[in-house]
């Protein structure tokens, strides 16, 4: 047993930490956004946040930082510890260390895909050029992707889209979706879907914007009216999309930001440090210092699922269960924070951002919203929690 | 990172299953709780040839010299299989300290019979007003010629009837801080003026009280230095409390398992109770409280091993562990129903120890403040 990073790994997250300091624009922690495990206030989701967040993927890029977690023959580095390294590092800063494309697509591209596709996307995706927003979900297909009702016909050497889909986090800022459809009308549930990269500039696609909870654009609705997309672009094999998806989901549930986890906390600390109320101050409150403690003891405990999952995966194994346990623990802690967070805060919590009598810039309260999202998208709790007892623990279907 | 156990450990943990499995069975437990004797004698000599006792004491004092992760390893099979007996009390509370700071005299005295199953002990801190840090400890221990005289009650003192030594905290003097003038004697158990009173606890664990009335101890029965005791009884408990983990989160991965079984064979409504959301939920609630806090277990107990201060791990990992054993051990029940509310049950056996443990050395506040402290709070 090793409960510590290698000489190199740590050199490692010391790069980064000196990436985050002289990279990030001086002014950031004043302006950043982001709630950890929250998919309502992503790092670089807000477009006036679009040409830093370009350019700091770019740069990235240039380090070999986005290829981190991708096999050797694809010109990653075959760490995933490097690469959630980097992600605890760069999320504490509130800040973007990969997206969809780098850190969801790719990983799975490399896995299934066809040589000559690699050799189109990867190198793109690991320069920091490309974004991707995730094309799943539909109105009446939120966790159950098999009655995805969108279909690809298909006409020659192209596949024609029709219909749509909703909760496309950052598809206003992106180039390209990650697209499943219906390919086969009549196969069984999970066989007839096929996945695809969808060119943001094909004609037929429209992006209107929805307003989250927290007032930020963050999702979008995506229609698609006789939207043609070449066969090349199609990822993995035709009618298997459902299991690449299965794939890439594995992937996206190491996502929960874990150093803003800890800077919440940090700040939580310190905000109760220096705050006195009632002439007392506030960090020597017993009730005040439990709360916190208990918070230090969740976050660690996620550190143990989010450390353990990039190990397995580093060794070939499936995280089956401490996949959709990180994801599953991450975001319901990400709420269980938020609130411990607004209840230290007191009555000044509710202040948005902006008023001189908001503290910590009104980040918890946009935090508190925020907080409800990580348990819905990327597959709801109730789904994790059926895949922790179905896959991971063995327990039957009805 | 590293988060798999090395061969050797491995081999500890399926030789220490197997022989619990078939020495050990859930019935034994519950004889053992029913009767009066001190240990199932048998057991623990046949603990002892395993070399059990000896596992983390150095071969020059009979021991195998193993680490506090193999520790950690056979109490978290123990904690599995309910596994009664003084292991903790001798071991943790006993061994541990000696070979901290004992005297070379007391090392040999002491260590190579317990290593050979030959010698309980005990550690005697806790009283009436017991919070768990030094401020509590009243107990008075006054010099008087070449001997010490010790007087005071001691609570919830684990075999402290069946012991045959027993490491004694008092207060030999006042300083600045609580721990400051605080003193461990080793004090055999036979010694006039010792009054033992056994305390009928949930679990039947053989704790008592002892009083002590004009105790006399010779000077050399103090283990380290005089005064300065308090650190060595905290480092013991920072560890037993890592160990105490260790058996609970045995305890919760065991509820766990029988509660996996009973879900696939349980037929309700025609279906398995497995298949339904409702069950399945608990269950995977359950692992991932399980597999959440063995993370903080093995951190700590890992620390502890390389020699590191792991000070916040222990205390993270016994604030949460407790919990969560009792969180496990509710959803259990509820998978259960009726049955596991039945004495018959094997249920009641884990679902009392994870309350028990929960309070042992600390319950979770005491254990939040001390990582609120380490936040710099």
């Amino acid at each position: 047993m090793r409960f510590d990073f290698t000489d190199e790994e740590k050199a490692f997250r010391e790069e980064v930490e000196d990436f985050a300091r002289t990279e990030l624009p001086p002014d950031w922690d004043e302006k950043a956004l982001y709630w950890p495990a929250g998919y309502g206030t992503f790092p670089g989701i807000e477009a006036s946040f679009k040409d830093m967040y370009d350019e700091l993927l770019r740069k990235l890029g240039r380090k070999g930082w986005l290829s981190l977690g991708w096999p050797k023959e694809c010109g990653g580095m075959n760490s995933m510890t490097r690469h959630v390294i980097l992600d605890d590092v760069m999320s504490y800063h509130r800040a973007p260390g990969g997206d969809v494309s780098t850190a969801i697509a790719a990983p799975t591209l490399a896995l299934i895909a066809s040589d000559e596709m690699k050799k189109e996307w990867l190198p793109r995706i690991a320069a920091g050029e490309l974004r991707f927003w995730l094309g799943y979900s539909e109105p009446n297909a939120g966790s159950d992707l098999a009655s995805i009702k969108t279909r690809a016909d298909d006409d020659g050497d192209a596949f024609v889209l029709n219909g749509q889909k909703i909760w496309s986090s950052g598809a206003h800022i992106a180039d390209y979706g990650w697209v499943l459809a219906k390919t086969d009308m009549n196969a069984a549930r999970y066989r007839g879907e096929t996945l695809m990269l969808v060119d943001n500039r094909t004609p037929g696609i429209t992006i209107r914007p929805i307003i989250n909870i927290c007032g930020i654009h963050s999702f979008n609705e995506v229609f698609f009216d006789d939207v043609r997309v070449p066969k090349k672009n199609v990822v993995g094999q035709i009618n298997q999309g459902f299991y690449c998806v299965m794939l890439a989901l594995q992937y996206e549930r190491l996502f929960v930001g874990m150093g803003a986890f800890r800077r919440v906390l940090e700040e939580l600390v310190l905000y109760v440090k220096e705050t006195k109320r009632q002439g007392m101050t506030m960090g020597k409150d017993p009730l005040i210092r439990n709360k916190l403690a208990a918070m230090a003891i969740e976050i660690e405990t996620l550190y143990g699922f989010y450390w353990r999952t990039a190990w397995m995966m580093d060794r070939g194994q499936a995280p089956e269960p401490e996949a959709s346990a990180l994801k599953l623990f991450g975001t319901e802690l990400s709420r269980r924070l938020a609130g411990t967070a607004m209840e230290i805060l007191g009555p000044c919590g509710q202040l948005e951002r902006g008023s001189k009598w908001a503290p910590l810039r009104g980040l918890m309260n946009l935090g508190y919203m925020d907080s409800i999202s990580g348990a819905i998208g990327a597959g709801t709790s109730e789904v994790q929690r059926g895949i922790i007892a179905t896959r991971g623990l063995g327990m039957p279907r009805k | 990172m590293d988060f798999d156990l090395t061969v050797e450990q491995k081999l500890l943990q399926e030789s220490a299953r197997d022989f619990l499995a078939r020495e050990c069975p859930r019935e034994r437990v519950r004889e053992f709780e029913e009767t009066g004797e001190a240990y199932p004698p048998e057991l623990w000599r046949k603990m002892a040839g395993l070399g059990w006792m000896g596992l983390i004491i150095p071969e020059e004092y009979g021991g195998s010299g193993g680490s506090f992760l193999d520790l950690t390893v056979l109490f978290e099979v123990m904690g599995f299989h309910i596994c009664p007996g003084p292991f903790f009390s001798t071991v943790v509370l006993g061994a541990l300290p000696v070979l901290a700071a004992g005297s070379e005299a007391q090392k040999k005295a002491i260590l190579p019979a317990i290593a050979r199953g030959e010698h309980l002990m005990t550690m005697a801190l806790a009283e009436p007003d017991s919070n768990g840090d030094a401020s509590s400890i009243m107990a008075g221990a006054t010099p008087a010629g070449d001997e010490f005289r010790l007087g005071g009650v001691k609570l919830f003192v684990p075999y402290g009837e069946h012991a045959d030594s027993i490491l004694w905290v008092g207060r030999t003097g006042h300083g600045e801080n609580a721990g400051d003038g605080i003193t461990v004697f080793v004090v055999k158990n036979g010694v006039p003026g010792i009054q033992k009173t056994g305390l009928k606890t949930l679990v039947r664990d053989r704790q008592c009280e002892l009083l002590f009335k004009d105790v006399r101890v010779p000077k050399d029965s103090v283990l380290g230095k005089s005064d300065l005791g308090w650190p060595v009884v905290e480092n013991t408990l920072e560890k037993a409390s890592v160990v105490l983990c260790a058996e609970m989160i045995g305890g919760a991965q065991a509820v766990l398992e029988m509660s996996l079984r009973y879900a696939r064979e349980r037929v309700q409504f025609n279906h398995p109770i497995g298949s339904f959301q409702a069950i399945q939920h608990y269950l995977a609630d359950m692992w991932m409280d399980i597999h959440g806090s063995r993370y903080l277990l093995y951190k700590a107990a890992w620390k502890i091993s390389e020699g590191m201060e792991a000070g916040m791990e222990a205390a993270m990992a016994k604030a949460r562990i407790g919990e969560a054993f009792r969180r496990v051990t509710l959803q259990g029940h509820q998978i259960f129903g009726g049955i596991g509310f039945t004495k018959e049950h094997d249920m009641h056996l884990y679902h009392k120890r994870s309350m028990t443990g929960d309070l042992q050395l600390g319950h979770g506040d005491v254990h939040r403040e001390r990582v609120a402290v380490r936040l710099e709070l």
